[in-house]
């Protein structure tokens, strides 16, 4: 019994253990579900699933089911990142357990009740529970707001190498808040026409409705929740990424202002679908999302400058390959920066090319290419949010030497591979015909599979060994367990 | 020379996507015994229109093709209205005269003013016909495919040229549907690979390796066996074949404020989830593809 009472200490009492059971649930729950679509379900994988889980998949629900699929991932990513900001940032003990405990309860009831209501039949009762842990997770957010409060003297920065006011509040923690807040406020952008949809049982995903010329209040409310909830995750883990490289200086200066500015108008931009606003709202929202990717930027370069700096330390003229080598020599510290770069490639970059070309794509590309390319890029984006967090609890869980390399080097790899495969994916149609598109998509589909599939025995691979830990008497855990400083690595 | 291995893997496999294709590589030919000129009657009232299964009645009786218009059909289409001046061809194309429609200047919509447009291209490899200045003729093997690679326009031009229409979106549904149940597919609830032609359906036509997926002869899912390849019958309600997958079929609404035109069926290059019967597609109106064809609809 203690050997078990130690372990659900460890795994619920502990940040770093409550971050593996987040990922061991996503790890869980992608290797489930992915069962369930792309290639899988070609080779006949998705129907043998089906069959042996006595899954109840009816046609009419797909799109219900796939709501709650997203919502349920997602609800596990806010966790992580909220075990993140409790560990990172300095609050009263009270807020940050509560925060957690709630937050706990909240994703595991969300995703396992909310799972077993859409893949295993109706079970109004589980569709409640589903409801009651989205509702936790919304108090715990608002209680993490509340504790990221930054104008509280006791949470000012005293050092000057940060950015602060001239009284000494914290503008990296008004970031932080400011991103909690706002997404507190876009959450009900969600949840109500959620209601409102939900109690006529009416789904639907937005990338099938996009082309409508007229849209409901409630639609484009949808519309604008879900773009919003994954630029605040990113946003989020942006933060996260800066607080632990420990980003200060003039970068720091210029860069916190310009996210805090750029999260706000970003919101604001969002929210305006719904009002009067409209017609302008996605000319606000590029406003916003310009300074936030400014912000993110100047994390970049600091963080590069930082990583050459400290690998060419002692070095008196040290030559541009040297200095690559320096930037490149820790995989984990390189890659959640090179991810954010290599977003532009296959996110924001291919958003910009889409508007440029209207012309020739939205207004004369089948919805169902269009759908494409949506629905691909922010998948992208979610697993570029997913390898930054891998990347960051490789280093919170102290791996080192040739394992912190191979880790580090196969997340970015087999990860790169995987986007930019499903941005030619996305973008075929711009260079070769329905007709003769066969090779190029068996071939990026194999190296999309292989990315991703590559990627998740990665991911298992460590679950594996962190369940196999756990067996140990003096296992890893047990140092980790009373570590509440992330950055803290087991000897 | 082991580090070479994992390089030049790679190189192998971009290469491999840029190699050529044999789009006339040689097809099964079966005879389905559908007969492309028969036309069904779908009754005056109410069915179940939509995902979420809202009421909605037509209150008059129209008949509809059985199968969607075939090569051999449209290529004669093609020789009469050449022969008669009602189309006429570009170099690359033949084009046919559209009147036009009311504009509305809603964001993102393009205007359709009164001009030829294009009803199919002369240039496109994927093409199922054959034209040297001599009479259109269907590929050997395609007679009984369905037409594609033609525009919405070549569609509501050959459907008006013999005095019918295309259906509009709630005609295609009612029809693929039936008015007895809310089913998502037109012969039932769930769909089997030799239900219908879909992405990776593993029929007879499909070669995903190489070519990818092929249009079938249509009703070729008639419950037949060809060659051991044994199909289920997957007839609508009203006896309707390929109401879902081969190939998209427009549909004739013309909405408010958009130049889009609405296709629905799904087709051989979709996923199962686009052949429920409520998915919608949409594509400007001078759009054509491998994937697109059609059938009409005319008055009882």
């Amino acid at each position: 019994m203690q050997f078990v009472k130690d372990r659900l200490k460890y795994l619920f009492g502990s940040t770093k253990g409550l971050i593996l059971v987040a990922s061991a649930m996503i790890a869980l729950e992608t290797a489930i579900f992915g069962l369930l679509s792309g290639p899988m379900a070609e080779f006949g994988v998705r129907d043998f699933v089906v069959r042996v889980l006595r899954m109840d998949l009816v046609q009419a629900e797909r799109e219900g089911r796939i709501i709650i699929l997203y919502h349920s991932i997602a609800m596990a990513v806010v966790a992580i990142e909220t075990y993140m900001i409790t560990g990172l940032l300095k609050m009263r003990e009270f807020y940050k357990a509560a925060v957690r405990v709630l937050i706990t309860i909240g994703y595991l009831m969300a995703m396992i009740f909310g799972m077993g209501f859409a893949y295993w039949g109706h079970n109004w009762a589980l569709h409640g529970l589903y409801i009651a842990g989205l509702t936790l997770i919304f108090f715990a957010g608002v209680l993490l707001a509340i504790a990221l409060w930054p104008w509280n003297k006791d949470a000012y920065q005293p050092d000057k190498a940060f950015s602060r006011t001239k009284k000494g509040v914290d503008m990296e923690r008004v970031a932080f808040f400011a991103t909690a807040v706002t997404t507190l406020i876009s959450a009900g952008f969600g949840a109500i026409p959620g209601s409102f949809f939900g109690n006529g049982f009416e789904a639907f995903l937005a990338e099938n409705i996009l082309r409508y010329p007229e849209k409901t209040t409630m639609e484009y409310s949808i519309i604008g929740h879900l773009h919003i909830m994954l630029a605040l995750i990113a946003i989020m883990i942006t933060l996260i990424v800066g607080h632990w490289l420990n980003f200060k200086g003039i970068l720091h200066k210029i860069a916190m202002p310009l996210i805090i500015l750029g999260t706000i108008v970003l919101n604001v931009g969002v929210w305006g679908v719904v009002t009067p606003l409209e017609p302008v709202a996605h000319m606000i929202i590029y406003v916003g999302a310009t300074p936030a990717m400014l912000g993110a930027l100047m994390l970049v370069i600091f963080g590069w400058q930082k990583l050459i700096r400290e690998g060419v330390a002692g070095v008196e003229k040290p030559t541009f390959l040297q200095k690559l080598a320096a930037l490149v020599r820790d995989p984990l510290k390189f890659g959640p920066l090179w991810q954010m770069v290599f977003m532009n490639f296959t996110v924001s970059g291919i958003g910009i090319l889409m508007a440029v070309r209207l012309d020739e794509i939205f207004r004369v590309w089948p919805a169902r290419e269009e759908r494409i390319e949506l629905t691909g890029h922010w998948h992208v984006l979610a697993a570029i949010i997913a390898t930054i967090i891998l990347m960051y609890y490789g280093d919170m869980i102290g791996l080192k030497g040739r394992v912190r390399k191979l880790y580090g080097w196969a997340i970015i790899i087999l990860s790169d591979i995987a986007f930019a495969s499903v941005t030619l994916f996305e973008m075929k149609r711009l260079f070769i015909s329905e007709a003769s598109q066969q090779p190029l998509v068996n071939t990026v589909m194999l190296l999309m599979d292989f990315g991703l599939g590559m990627l998740l025995v990665v991911l298992a691979m460590v679950m594996v060994w962190r369940l196999v830990d756990l067996f140990k008497t003096k296992g890893r855990w047990t140092e980790e367990q009373g570590q509440d400083d992330l950055s803290a690595e087991v000897r | 020379m082991k580090r070479l291995i994992f390089p030049l893997l790679a190189l192998v496999l971009l290469l491999s996507a840029c190699g050529t294709l044999d789009l006339n590589a040689p097809l099964p030919v079966y005879e389905t015994g559908a007969d492309p000129e028969a036309w069904a009657l779908v009754p005056a009232g109410d069915f179940l229109s939509g995902q979420h299964n809202d009421p909605v009645r037509i209150d008059y009786g129209f008949k509809i093709m059985v199968t969607d218009v075939t090569v051999t059909q449209y290529a004669a289409f093609l020789n009469h209205a050449l022969a008669d001046g009602t189309l006429r061809i570009n170099p690359d194309q033949v084009v046919g005269f559209y009147p036009g429609d009311e504009f509305h200047g809603v964001k993102h919509e393009i205007e359709i003013t009164a001009a030829d447009y294009v009803y199919v291209p002369l240039d496109d490899p994927a093409a199922r016909f054959t034209f040297d200045g001599t009479p259109f003729t269907a590929r050997p093997g395609y007679e009984n495919h369905p037409m594609t690679d033609l525009s919405w326009f070549g569609a509501w031009g050959y459907c008006g040229y013999y005095g019918y229409r295309l259906p509009t979106e709630l005609e295609w549904e009612k029809a693929a549907r039936g008015s007895e149940d809310d089913r998502p597919f037109p012969w039932g609830y769930e769909i089997a690979r030799n239900n219908a032609n879909f992405y990776a359906s593993r029929d007879p036509f499909e070669a995903m390796g190489t070519f990818g997926s092929r249009t079938s002869p249509v009703g070729f899912y008639n419950g037949r066996t060809y060659d051991g390849y044994t199909t289920l019958d997957s007839i609508s309600p009203y006896g309707l074949y390929d109401m879902a997958g081969n190939v998209w079929q427009w549909t004739g609404d013309v909405y408010e404020g958009q130049h889009y035109r609405y296709m629905r069926g799904g087709s051989k290059d979709t996923y199962e989830m686009d052949l429920r019967i409520w998915v919608r597609n949409n594509a400007t109106p001078t759009y054509y593809s491998p994937g697109v064809g059609f059938r009409c609809v005319r008055n009882p």
